[in-house]
């Protein structure tokens, strides 16, 4: 007897391998456009889907699964899940697949090369050049910047991200201290990192790099009172969720000199908005969201979705699963 | 009481230590002196400081009679005829070791910039172009685990190396002279001959002198030979790699991109065609550019310049030779 395939829909266009292992499994719609659907379309495709592959610009929330009637997974190209309202899909037993892991080494690549950009001022040199406006070959005084090597690195949040971070750092020859909700011997062992209380680590760290999840707790995490501590040539990296840091706090304490410079691959709100003051600073460096963009990441990260996805619809175990919980009911029986 | 001519601004606080030495005369401008105008500042000094702008050769020499002392504010000197300082009993001082950490950052940075296509992002994000996120947008490539190819594997040589395994890479390179198999293996560093390194490399880095036979090390062939998805980086000396076959390997994709911290000529002209290009990124030669070392430059420079003055024997001389009666 003919099974009816489930359907599903994909939010954005994927890597052609990620959509062919759902395909396998499944009738899929992609929405075609480089914009997220809107969210009364949003809406309207989910009444019919069985499944959904989302990315941190859709909004999944109560109201959308209420108009999910036969939604049976979420799955989240992303490691983190700030979109998605996680108690929600628990309560109606919908597992919630994302893909930390994956994105580990690629997002401490691109912290690292953040901090290098803002301490050596390459973006800021880069555009200038570009300009034509390099016409003396050589000054000693020209274009200093701060040193990378030998200085103190400040690790707000060892988890995945942050214990990379910190294996880079080393052939830096930098002193690590961190700071985590729990201490991580694991990180004080291997990379002789030391964990000291928040503010230590904001007055005595030359860089500071933010790797916690957005939660209540973390919102503007980073506001004036943490600036205003922080040593004036210090430099901020966050590659973690743009709201882990107040916006404004932030333009101050650039423009007043609190902190010598900041790299941000994320912002708040996102995209950052055109004429947001942040950007006329010339000691901040903003790039698009790209932590993970990398060819073989993306593609990976696209795979693991994919599989996800496909797992929830054959009512399976998600191989990444953020919330186990969902399945408690069943497991009970 | 000695005289010196500082061809440009230095650090206060080197200025300060040959002031106590002899009657300075620093160069204000931001520009390098001109040519007749150098010739006349160093007429009747006995110490000159100079730059990699300022050409200090026979010509300078013979319009400088009592100069005793020449001091190089760089690791490199190719802008000084050593030969004809050495024939003159001239010291040259320079300023080796304080920027290799420096220089190794910088290297990286530019590595990791391209590969991540951190300017080109960052410009989107300048002048509006962020609209929106997308999986498929702006994707660069893997740093950790990929392979570094580094040519010349002098002092900066070893550093990036270090800093390469942070990053889990594997390490290929190439030098006219192999490094010892403990130092070898104390960096995880695999020798093999230029070609395999430009053939198995995904990021190739260049750390050699410009000296005749490395001009245009890098050219057609080389490039050539390099992945398709190869990026190239020079904080070396620009006339290592020949910038026409750079422009066409960058413009056909024959190699994904590059970082400069140099250029041929130094400043690039703003009409050069590889300023027009996304995949290449260009810095005004600012890899030693930090406080720190542009510090610790300074006073090295002044300390070797006091010490020629002196006539003792300065520790960081290019032409030993001519302590030798």
């Amino acid at each position: 007897m003919p099974v009816a395939r489930p359907k599903a829909f994909i939010t954005r266009l994927l890597p052609q391998e990620a959509l062919d292992i759902v395909s396998c499994e499944a009738d899929l719609e992609v929405w075609p456009n480089k914009y997220p659907p809107p969210p009364q379309i949003l809406r309207q495709k989910v009444f019919e889907v069985e499944g959904i592959l989302t990315n941190i610009m859709d909004r999944v929330d109560q109201a959308l699964l209420d108009a999910a009637p036969r939604l049976r997974v979420v799955s989240q190209l992303a490691a983190g899940l700030d979109n998605i309202d996680l108690a929600a899909a628990t309560n109606r037993h919908i597992p919630v697949g994302y893909t930390p892991g994956v994105v580990s080494a690629v997002t401490a690549d691109h912290t690292f090369a953040l901090l290098l950009a803002a301490a050596h001022r390459v973006s800021e040199s880069e555009r200038w050049l570009r300009k034509g406006k390099w016409e003396i070959a050589f000054h000693p005084l020209f274009w200093l910047g701060s040193e990378v090597h030998h200085s103190r690195l400040g690790i707000v949040g060892m988890g995945k991200i942050g214990m990379e971070v910190a294996k880079r750092a080393r052939g830096f020859d930098m002193d690590i201290l961190y700071h985590s909700r729990t201490p991580k011997p694991e990180a004080e062992a291997t990379y002789s990192a030391i964990y000291t209380d928040f503010s230590t680590l904001l007055e005595s760290s030359d860089f500071v790099t933010l790797h916690v999840p957005l939660t209540s707790e973390t919102r503007h995490l980073i506001g004036k009172e943490e600036l205003r501590i922080m040593k004036p040539t210090a430099i901020l990296v966050n590659t973690a969720r743009g709201p882990v840091v107040d916006p404004q706090a932030l333009h101050q304490a650039l423009n007043k000199g609190w902190i010598a410079g900041a790299a941000l691959d994320v912002t708040d709100p996102e995209p950052i908005l055109p004429d947001d003051p942040l950007l006329t600073l010339e000691n901040l460096v903003v790039t698009p969201h790209l932590g993970s963009a990398t060819v073989t990441t993306r593609k990976r990260m696209a795979i693991l979705a994919a599989q996800n996805l496909v797992a929830g619809l054959k009512d399976e175990r998600l191989p990444s699963c953020a919330n186990f919980e969902a399945y408690t009911e069943y497991e009970g029986k | 009481m000695p005289k010196i001519f500082v061809a440009r601004r230095i650090f206060q606080e080197a200025l300060d230590m040959i002031a106590k030495e002899g009657q300075v005369e620093v160069w204000p401008d931001e520009i390098p002196p001109a040519r007749d105008v150098l010739l006349q500042k160093v007429a009747d000094v006995d110490g000159l400081l100079s730059l990699l702008t300022d050409k200090v050769d026979a010509e300078l020499m013979d319009a400088a009679p009592k100069l005793k002392v020449i001091s190089q504010i760089a690791v490199g000197y190719e802008n000084i005829d050593v030969a004809e300082a050495t024939k003159r009993r001239i010291p040259v001082g320079y300023t080796p070791g304080v920027l290799t950490n420096t220089t190794a950052d910088m290297a990286f940075a530019l590595l990791m910039a391209a590969a991540r296509r951190l300017v080109e992002g960052a410009e989107a994000v300048k002048s509006g172009m962020w609209k929106t996120w997308h999986p498929l947008h702006f994707l660069g490539q893997d740093i950790h685990g990929a392979t570094l190819g580094i040519l010349g594997m002098g002092r900066i040589g070893l550093e990036m190396a270090k800093r390469a395994h942070g990053f889990g890479m594997t390490i290929l390179y190439h030098d006219v002279v192999r490094r010892p198999l403990d130092e070898e293996k104390k960096y995880g560093i695999i020798y093999q001959p230029l070609d395999t390194v430009l053939r198995k490399s995904d990021f190739i880095s260049v750390h050699v002198n410009l000296i005749p036979e490395t001009y245009h090390l890098i050219g057609k062939r080389e490039l050539t030979l390099m992945k398709p998805t190869a990026v190239l980086i020079n904080a070396a000396r620009g006339p290592v790699i020949d910038p026409k076959a750079l422009y066409h390997a960058l413009k056909n994709k024959v190699i994904n991109a590059a970082g400069l911290d140099v250029t041929d000529p130094e400043p690039i002209p703003f009409d050069d065609p590889l300023i027009s290009l996304d995949n290449c990124i260009i810095v005004p030669h600012i890899a030693s550019a930090s406080v720190a070392t542009r510090l610790r430059m300074s006073t090295m420079a002044a300390d070797n310049l006091i010490n020629g003055l002196k006539g003792k024997r300065m520790v960081n001389c290019v032409n030993p030779e001519v302590y030798q009666s």
